[in-house]
């Protein structure tokens, strides 16, 4: 890696290898990935960008719950997941739609926006922990995992993504903590959007920077530019070699700070305007990871309008078929009952038997509605 | 709101949030030592806008945006409580209250008991709590009996705008540590008139909501509503119902308890917390100890469920509505 270790407020300390307009930086080395990678990249990303604006169009349509926006973000979550193997387990927030996508984008993930269970079920399949909410909990969760691979003598490893909110709470410090001293085969991914909620990074922390803060834990840390794929590839790629097979004196963990911005609002249930300016948000979309990825491909000879055109064109059909097939789910109010604990306790049987007679008694309609 | 910029009215009616906003307004007036702290409660004025406009108002050392942390917001209220301050602690939604849920049991509940009254801690965690609002996960539980079974604290739940600002008046000005939980499924369910002027509701008083005969239904918070609205349906079968909203929950209002079972020999308790270890068991068991011998029926518990609160696609199934709660009191009274 470029910079281990101690990071100061230096913005030359930030790993980047495209400059904002998508050319290659003097002296920077783009990774070494076929052209055949590097478009999926790029398609990745329109299909993100565009989930997300369905997405907040059905949350106002009253047709899925409330859902928190990845615009501007997409590229640090696809880029770092290419970096890993299939094998290799991801436990995100709950903004990190890119890593999902990754590992293949199927009609489930949107039932848990929808407010359905399955949608966390399934997340495993893909090797992703349940996403999550109450802030930084997840997080000695993945030194956990991380851990129990080495004890197991498995090769996989973690990666642990988290806002730069979430490295306020206790939680962080002790599962960076945790890492540091048995050496686990973690990466903690810091996207720092530069908010959580209203709340702005200078005012969540003292530190100039965040990866910084992996000195206190004896481990390394790296900033890096957020929005821009390949140097997120290339700062994942060689942690990740770094947490599976590390040469003498070299530690597993590695905190890896990418540095981005949230173009959107916190949430569908956020109004941004309270408390940042367009202006900000404007300068931030001159860095926008997917313009910037596409200035590079042209470049390359690999996109061109026509292959654009049927890219994005591609994403709003598979976009649209998703949603399709989502809400042809119907729930089984049953599954209230379901997995409480492996098997029911006597109080979950006589409940659950019940709200069976309920059900018949009053039927659906009267239980549910509104107050 | 009114009191910054008119002083000709003397009452408006304010929804439950607002009610919330306007009680922290007059008891930041009424003493400089009180303030708040909590996240996004500053220029953003509360993710429910229960501390809008604040900042404005009393600067950013008494409106205090925090760092993502309800263990360091907690902690260093219990740190400047005991040093003469009034800090009142914003927990964006009850579910995020764990983090600080060692501030809050082993520090601030037990900081008199332990230094024998030498160290206080008048600080107030406020926290709206409850389902229904179609949330993300954990933005939805009701959890009050945690707290409640914890020495040294006391827990309060109101159910109108009125109650809400009193409430919180007295919440901030006692001398112990307030669990102030906020039913937001009726932060801005319908508004009713509140004094502009600051005033208290006493803690630890319970309020009849309706008079009845036949059984005594006992509740709070977002339930009451539902209650009642099963009281006045039952009503036309002939069945009259006494609903009792509890408002604070530790100490608890015994004596409203038995005054009411006393007349009705018949009760049904309504909680959107789970059943098991929910306090409908320890208002039961106070029946018992207290009046078993007009008792005329076994006592019906209307509770969420045994399981974990579900994402929100089944939380109307969960959560206790009138049809439920009729059954629960039909059965009691035709015992
Ligand atoms: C323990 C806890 N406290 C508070 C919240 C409420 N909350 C949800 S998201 C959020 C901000 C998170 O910021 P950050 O970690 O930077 O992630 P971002 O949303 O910016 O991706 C807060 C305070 C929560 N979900 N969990
Ligand atoms: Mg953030």
């Amino acid at each position: 890696m470029t910079n281990q270790g101690s990071l100061g407020d230096d913005a030359s300390d930030r790993v980047q290898v495209l400059d904002d307009a998508g050319h290659v930086l003097e002296g920077a080395s783009v990774p070494d990935l076929p052209d055949e990678q590097l478009v999926e990249m790029y398609r990745q990303l329109w299909l993100a960008r565009h989930f997300d604006e369905r997405m907040i169009s059905l949350q106002r349509q009253g047709r899925i719950g409330t859902y928190p926006s990845l615009a501007g973000q997409e590229g640090a979550q696809i880029a770092s997941t290419h970096a890993m193997a299939d094998e290799d387990w991801i436990s995100f927030q709950y903004r990190e739609h890119g890593a999902v996508i990754v590992r293949g984008l199927e009609p489930e993930y949107l039932l848990y926006w929808m407010g359905h269970e399955r949608g966390n079920e399934w997340l495993a399949e893909k090797n992703v922990f349940p996403l999550n909410i109450s802030i930084a909990g997840h997080l000695p969760h993945a030194t956990g995992m991380a851990w129990a691979a080495k004890l197991k003598g498995d090769d996989r490893i973690v990666t642990c993504h988290f806002g730069d909110g979430s490295t306020s709470e206790g939680d962080f410090h002790e599962a960076l903590n945790f890492a540091g001293v048995f050496d686990v085969p973690a990466i903690f991914f810091c996207n720092n959007n530069q908010y959580a909620i209203s709340h702005p990074r200078e005012r969540q922390t003292a530190s100039p920077t965040i990866a910084g803060k992996a000195d206190a834990y004896g481990i390394d840390g790296i900033q890096v530019d957020g929005m821009d794929p390949l140097a997120v590839y290339e700062v994942t790629r060689q942690a990740v070699r770094k947490a599976r097979d590390p040469a003498d004196e070299q530690c597993r963990p590695t905190l890896i700070e990418a540095v981005m911005y949230r173009f959107g609002a916190h949430t569908t249930a956020d109004d941004p305007s309270v408390y940042r300016d367009d202006e900000e948000v404007e300068e931030w979309k001159e860095r926008d990871p997917i313009p910037r990825m596409e200035t590079f491909l042209r470049q390359r000879g690999l996109l061109d309008d026509e292959r654009i055109d049927a890219i994005q064109e591609a994403a709003r059909e598979r976009v649209a078929d998703l949603i399709d097939a989502a809400e042809e789910f119907e729930p089984d109010p049953g599954q209230l009952f379901a997995n409480a604990y492996e098997s029911d306790t006597p109080r979950i049987r006589e409940q659950r038997e019940a709200f069976r007679a309920l059900r018949e008694r009053h039927g659906d309609e009267a239980l549910l509605e509104d107050e | 709101m009114s009191q910054a910029t008119d002083t000709e009215t003397e009452a408006q009616d304010l929804t439950l949030v607002q009610a919330v906003r306007d009680g922290l307004y007059g008891e930041m007036q009424r003493d400089d030592d009180v303030l708040v702290m909590g996240e996004d409660v500053g220029e953003n004025g509360g993710v429910f806008r229960a501390t809008q406009g604040l900042i404005e108002e009393f600067g950013d050392d008494r409106v205090i945006d925090t760092p993502l942390a309800e263990s360091g917001i907690v902690g260093t209220a219990v740190g400047m409580a005991a040093y003469g301050l009034r800090p009142v602690t914003e927990i964006q939604f009850m579910g995020f209250i764990y983090p600080a849920f060692d501030q809050i049991v082993s520090h601030a509940a037990r900081l008199r008991t332990r230094s024998r009254g030498r160290f206080t801690c008048p600080l107030v965690v406020r926290a709206p709590y409850g389902g229904g609002i179609r949330a993300p996960e954990h933005h939805s539980e009701s959890k009050e009996a945690f707290f409640v079974h914890e020495a040294g604290l006391k827990v309060v739940i109101p159910s109108t705008p009125y109650d809400t600002k009193g409430l919180l008046a007295s919440a901030i000005r006692d001398p112990d540590p307030v669990i102030f939980l906020e039913p937001k499924l009726i932060y801005r369910a319908f508004r009713e008139e509140v004094p502009d002027e600051p005033y208290t509701v006493p803690l630890g008083e319970a309020a009849v909501r309706r008079e009845g005969t036949d059984v005594s239904v006992f509740t709070w918070g977002a339930m009451t509503r539902p209650t009642m609205e099963a009281a006045e349906n039952l009503a036309e079968e002939g069945i009259d119902c006494e609903v009792v909203d509890l408002r604070t929950l530790s100490p608890m209002d015994e004596a409203a308890i038995v005054e009411s079972f006393k007349k009705t020999g018949r009760a049904v308790v309504v909680h959107e917390a789970p059943k098991t270890g929910g306090l409908a068991g320890e208002i039961i068991a106070t029946i018992q100890e207290d009046v078993l011998l007009y008792q005329e029926a076994p006592i019906n518990r209307v509770t969420g469920f045994d399981t974990p609160y579900p994402l929100y696609a089944l939380e109307d199934y969960y959560l206790p509505e009138a049809a439920r709660i009729e059954d629960g009191i039909r059965e009691t009274v035709e015992f």
